[in-house]
């Protein structure tokens, strides 16, 4: 669906084209501050029904009974979904072909592996009375003891850890390199179970008509989620259709249907009437993923003028009983630091908990948080200023593997943020700064780093005869602006101003963007616009030099170049045609094209691709409460080229506060005896609000990327946490001399006598 | 047992008939008069994202009885344009960047306008900042969030003193 | 959420009158109640909608010098009424330090009084809790108790009060007035609430049907030039108080006449410290009777959990309270939410 009333600001700014480079407005604000932007709860299609997804109270176990006769009798129940009677699947939710595709709970059996898992589903004529329907089930468990935690149970090396990396990776000795060192740090950190918490909870409203279903959705991915949904439900993924033209934030939650989702699709068929589910808050710690808790034994060497003689990080994390997912936390050691000897290494143990998942930055968070931690405990060890000491062990190639970097302007990115934030001077020692409040002042440094991907995508362009343009992709925009940024690009590779060029995107039924994560999406939905608009041009040009009335006839081996709606000779720009009059004379109305894009399979032996940054931040510390503020945060990020400024400081910006919620807020509390968050909620589950963030900067350093895409794009999705994390913490240090090592910091941690 | 209420909502009287007394006004927006601009992030007043003006308060509307609320008024995010023309805070915010994924948005951009008419905060940052604690934003645009609060604050101020002149 | 009867008394009379149907409950603006009401911790039968009786929402002075609040004054009015504010500085930190704009906008005072406890196992139908189900045991005992009480508690309920608005009342000595089947009484506000015992279900010593209609608090004159609110929290706005303190003192030639100290978060109780006030009686104000007050205001302190921090915690914010409030209320009032940080100034490069 396209978007109306683009607005346009048209401040002067870094112009790589026509559109890409410059800050404009959302293209999708106007919808979205009037409240017209549909997400996927809004919707309303008549005879409407409302689930309530009833959901497991116990973490291990089975469910003995349910009284649906109660909820059936309550007023306005139309139908209980439960094992019993749950509609025939074409595939086993626990079947598990391919990485992607994760074991889900629906309904398949009795059996309970985590808490919040989906037991029955209520619907009813109304929310109010499929809600208390689902009270009244009353289910009676038969419950085992819950494993929880990650002392719970013998520990294994994964398989492989993230997206099939290898749980063990070493260069060099790390033994010798320790032993060498004039400076170890050996130290421990922890890191907790976190929750994506998307403002906009889950939901679906599925309908189905004959054969065919239609679903409103939030997705990430939305061909992958069509295919799975086609799988379990066994019909052609061309009778499905998923709109999600906006998701209210997904931050890795909402890249794979759900459970829960399938079970209002499968409601839908039961009924015979559109379903809508909205999952409860709490309903979402639990079948939607989360990002698993760590312990990070980091052992750094360093000689006696700061250069590190090896790095050893070791991983502890969880998985669920059922399925594999292990947050690659040690990765982050095979890029940040040089050194000559490194390992990285993995255990993990299974819980009673719902299957971790991806969530912004997995495995450069925690695992940042840790490593950033210790190299600052290494330079503290070593007399050293922090930023000299990274400095002194700054990766001029890729350690672990030697590879050159495509790119790195971290160095800039050193510079200008110390610089911005007035680093010089900073004392050595901690505990030397008060302000005149009394509170205790630190100053800290982190760097910030995230892998440059691509995936795989598709797009078509069209030229109508009156010269504007149409493109199209199944992009998804979760809020980083997609509808925006991709539109420019999309401008750009037809030579047209962004304003003749409608941009289709977020529904099933358009090319395949590729997923919506791994900071790609810009880049590799991007990529795939750039390729159909060529190939669109070039079928123009074709049209043209074969057409004896056109001024462009014989262009032939000089080529046509385009630009603003019109083709020029390449020899002889006074000769030139519109788009429009080139295809009216031809009789057509209009031309299409399209293009793909996949990462360059040899791109990644040759080069080590990452975006970095640095971050500063500044904490205040109360002497004697030990209540925290981050008061100042500075940060540098060097990402290959921009395509929207605004929209890309206003990606680090979210990153960066979430990196400052990483350090100082936000953690599930689990309760090991019953393995159920009891935090499931809002107001005790920390995220930041407006008053925590007291001042925030962002600064875009200039890089040219000639390898990782054609258009020289890397991603600023997540790159921006991991840094930010470990800066506030190390300023939490530089403030009070206490080296907090299991996160969040807690007042408590800080109380000294 | 059916229940009737009046509600004048963006402007317009409406008698709503409710034959559930367990509706809360979020949900008779959302759900049955047709308004769904106003969102529900958490239904237990713990993220602003259902923000909506009671008579001229800003208010949590998941945590407000319909039924309790018979002859109020209501402005939701729906009724803050005048047509085609954005009010000042709408139109700031998208000059801000003051939002990404736009789910909190309604709700940020209702407690903006409460705030204003609150005239509590002034243009100090620290105050906006607190007054819109209300508000969770997972996107974390706080701080296009009190950019765009100070400006429209102030193209307000100064429209009323044309006004006023 | 369980389906209910829906009354609108326009009177307290007729109020008073509906409350004898079983399982009936109050609503005033709803904001905990209805929360309570679609987690399941609270099912009743009837709601007595309290908001449409007229007259419950004046703030009215009285000839003694104090205050009379209407029950159904909504927090935000009362935080920034300009007479309330001068009069009772540490009354409206406190309202301003507790949940948010918009649910201040809502609502009530009489509502705040009787909120119940944010203790998880409270709010989950689940687990044991022998507030919400006598007899049932405490989830909280031996669960994730870090923010639980640490006074007055009893092993049957570790649960604490999550008021910031009372912690200030109680040290002013506030007075409920309550409209029962009886009658009207009146009961300091301090006598209202009931420490856990071996029945933690009774808060309160209300009786069925008892309404409050409006709290008192006397002359503020006292203590109005030296009081202060201060709350310590796990994010700077939004959030229950791990530790709170309200310290107001009558000065008198440099020397504290009076003092009044109250605690939040440490309690099933907005907890006043009378033991300390005894102590500051009659002394200068400085750091070492401060924490003399704040040693003995925690002298029977004892964890209930993973929560021995909270007894030096309170101690320290009764330190920093008091000094607060002995340099006197801030001259712009209201002030910003009661945290540590209410100005942050630059840093400076000296220890």
């Amino acid at each position: 669906m396209p978007l109306e009333s683009p607005l346009v600001l048209s401040s002067p700014h870094i112009r790589h084209g026509s559109n890409a480079g410059q800050p404009i407005t959302r293209r999708d604000g106007v919808l979205k501050v009037t409240g017209k932007a549909r997400y996927a709860a809004d919707n309303h299609p008549p005879g409407l029904l409302y689930a309530v997804l009833a959901t497991s109270r116990i973490a291990r176990g089975r469910v003995k009974s349910l009284n649906v006769e109660a909820a059936r009798s309550h007023k306005g129940v139309v139908e209980v979904m439960t094992p019993a009677n749950r509609p025939k699947l074409a595939q086993d939710p626990d079947e598990r072909s391919n990485p992607f595709m994760f074991r889900m709970d629906a309904l398949q059996n009795d059996r309970v592996r985590y808490a919040n898992q989906p037991i029955a589903l209520v619907i009813a004529e109304s929310l109010e009375a499929a809600t208390e329907g689902a009270v009244l089930l009353e289910p009676q468990y038969e419950t085992d003891t819950a494993r929880i935690g990650l002392d719970a149970g013998d520990s294994f090396v994964p398989p492989a850890v993230g997206m099939g990396a290898p749980a063990e990776v070493r260069k060099g000795d790390v033994d010798a390199g320790l032993e060498a060192a004039a400076t170890t740090i050996d130290a421990t950190y922890e890191t907790p179970t976190q929750f994506h918490n998307a403002m906009e909870p889950h939901a679906i409203v599925a309908a189905w008509d004959g054969e065919r279903l239609s679903i409103d959705m939030p997705s990430q991915g939305l061909e992958f989620a069509r295919g799975r949904a086609a799988g379990l439900l066994g019909i052609p993924p061309e009778q499905i259709h998923i709109r999600s033209p906006f998701l209210g934030g997904g931050f890795g939650g909402k890249g794979f249907v759900s459970g829960p989702q399938l079970l209002a699709v499968l409601a839908a068929k039961m009924t015979g009437r559109p379903v809508k589910l909205v999952l409860r808050r709490d309903q979402l710690y639990g079948p939607f993923g989360h990002r698993p808790p760590t312990r990070q034994r980091v052992r750094l060497g360093a000689a006696r003028d700061g250069a590190l003689t090896a790095i050893d990080h070791h991983v502890r994390t969880a998985s669920s009983t059922y399925d594999d997912f292990f947050e690659p936390a040690a990765n982050v050691s095979h890029a940040l630091y040089a050194s000559p000897a490194i390992a990285t290494t993995y255990e993990a143990v299974r819980n009673d908990v719902g299957t971790p998942t991806f969530m912004r930055a997995p495995g450069e968070a925690p695992g940042s948080i840790a490593l950033e931690s210790a190299i600052d405990e290494a330079a503290a060890a070593c007399g050293m200023d922090p930023l000299a000491f990274r400095l002194r062990n700054y990766a001029e190639v890729e350690p672990i593997s030697g590879r050159p970097f495509s790119s790195k302007a971290l160095r800039d990115c050193y510079a200008q943020a110390a610089e911005r934030f007035g680093w010089a001077g900073r004392p050595v020692a901690p505990r030397q700064m008060r302000d005149e409040a009394g509170f205790l002042v630190g100053w800290g440094v982190g760097t910030a780093l995230f892998p440059a991907l691509m995936f795989q995508a598709q797009a078509r362009a069209i030229v109508k005869s009156d010269g504007t343009g149409v493109v199209e992709t199944g992009a998804h925009d979760m809020g980083q602006g997609a509808w925006t940024a991709l539109a420019q690009i999309a401008a750009d590779g037809l030579a047209l101003d962004i304003d003749q060029v409608v941009f289709n995107a977020g529904n099933s039924d358009l090319p395949d963007a590729g997923i919506a994560g791994g900071s790609a999406h810009t880049a590799t939905a991007g990529s795939a616009i750039h390729n159909a608009g060529a190939d669109v041009i070039a079928k123009l040009a074709d049209l043209a030099m074969g057409d004896r009335q056109s001024p462009l006839y014989g262009a032939g081996n000089q080529g046509v170049v385009a630009r603003n709606g019109r083709l020029h000779r390449r020899d002889d720009e006074a000769r030139s045609e519109r788009y429009a009059d080139i295809l009216v004379r031809a009789g057509l109305s209009q031309v299409e094209g399209s293009g793909s894009v996949a990462a360059d399979p040899a791109a990644p032996s040759n080069w080590a691709m990452y975006a970095h940054g640095a971050v500063f931040a500044e904490v205040k510390v109360d002497p004697d409460l030990g209540q925290v503020r981050a008061t100042r945060l500075v940060g540098a990020f060097a990402a290959g080229r921009v395509i929207n400024p605004r929209l890309v400081r206003s990606q680090y910006y979210g990153g960066m506060i979430w990196g400052a919620s990483f350090a100082l807020n936000e953690q599930a509390i689990v309760d090991g005896r019953s393995g159920r968050v009891m935090n499931a909620d809002l107001a005790e589950y920390h995220v930041p609000v407006n008053a925590d963030v007291v001042s925030l900067e962002a600064l875009l350093v200039h890089e040219d990327d000639p390898h990782v895409n054609a258009l020289g794009i890397k991603g600023v999705g997540e790159i921006a946490i991991t840094g930010t994390a470990g800066a506030i913490a190390n300023a939490v240090w530089h403030a009070t001399g206490i080296r907090v090592r299991r996160f969040p910091i807690r007042i408590e941690d800080l109380l000294t006598s | 047992m059916p229940f009737s209420i009046s509600l004048t909502v963006n402007g317009v009287s409406r008698n709503v008939e409710l034959d559930d007394p367990r509706v809360t006004l979020l949900d008779l927006l959302r759900e049955r008069l047709d308004l769904p601009g106003t969102k529900k992030g958490c239904d237990r007043g713990q993220c602003g994202a259902c923000t909506v003006l009671v008579d001229g308060r800003r208010v949590n509307s998941c945590l407000a009885l319909a039924l309790s609320h018979d002859g109020a008024e209501i402005t939701t995010i729906e009724g803050v344009a005048q047509g085609d023309e954005l009010h000042p805070v709408q139109a700031a915010f998208i000059a801000h960047d003051a939002f990404q994924c736009g789910f909190c948005t309604p709700g940020q951009i209702m407690s903006a306008i409460g705030l204003i008419n609150e005239g509590q905060a002034g243009d100090d940052p620290e105050r906006i900042r607190e007054a819109m604690s209300g508000n969770l934003c997972r996107c974390a645009a706080y701080v296009g969030i009190v950019d765009a609060v100070i400006e429209a604050q102030k193209r307000l101020a100064d429209a009323g003193r044309r006004e006023a002149a | 959420m369980k389906t209910f009867d829906y009354v609108r008394p326009a009177t307290i009379a007729e109020a008073v009158a509906a409350s004898a149907a079983p399982g009936a409950a109050y609503l005033a603006s709803g904001t905990n109640l209805l929360d309570l009401m679609k987690v399941g911790a609270a099912r009743p039968d009837r709601l007595i909608d309290i908001t449409h009786i007229a007259g419950l929402d004046h703030i009215d002075w009285l000839a003694d010098g104090g205050v009379r609040i209407g029950a159904l004054v909504r927090n935000a009015d009362l935080a920034h009424d300009p007479a309330f504010v001068r009069a009772y500085p540490a009354v409206a930190e406190a309202l301003l330090s507790g949940a948010s704009a918009q649910l201040r906008n809502a609502a009530t005072g009489g509502g705040n009084l009787l909120q119940r406890t944010r203790c998880a196992y409270f709010g989950d139908p689940a687990s044991a809790c022998n507030k919400r189900e006598p007899g049932s045991g405490c989830d909280a005992l031996g669960g994730e108790n870090r923010l639980h009480a640490v006074l007055g508690w009893s092993p049957s309920c570790i649960a604490v009060h999550p008021s910031d608005f009372c912690v200030p009342l109680v040290a002013l000595d506030a007075v409920a007035e309550i409209e029962g089947r009886a009658g009207r009484r009146e009961i300091p506000l301090e006598s209202l609430y009931c420490l856990p015992g071996d029945a933690p279900q009774r808060e309160t010593v209300l009786e069925p049907g008892d309404l409050i209609v409006a709290l008192r608090l006397a002359d503020p004159t006292a203590f109005a030039r030296h009081a202060r609110y201060l709350k310590l929290r796990e994010r700077t706005s939004y959030a229950f108080a791990v530790v709170s303190a309200a310290a107001a003192l009558a000065m008198e030639e440099g020397r504290i006449r009076q003092a009044r100290l109250a605690l939040g978060g440490v309690a099933a109780k907005p907890w006043r410290a009378r033991a300390a006030e005894d102590i500051l009686a009659g002394a200068r104000p400085g750091e070492t009777i401060f924490r003399r007050a704040a040693e003995a205001a925690l002298a029977d302190a004892r964890p209930s959990g993973d929560n021995a921090y909270k007894i030096e915690l309170a101690r320290r914010i009764i330190v920093r309270a008091l000094t607060l409030a002995a340099a006197g209320t801030p001259q712009r009032l209201p002030a910003l939410p009661a945290s540590p940080f209410s100005s942050a100034p630059g840093a400076r490069h000296a220890a």
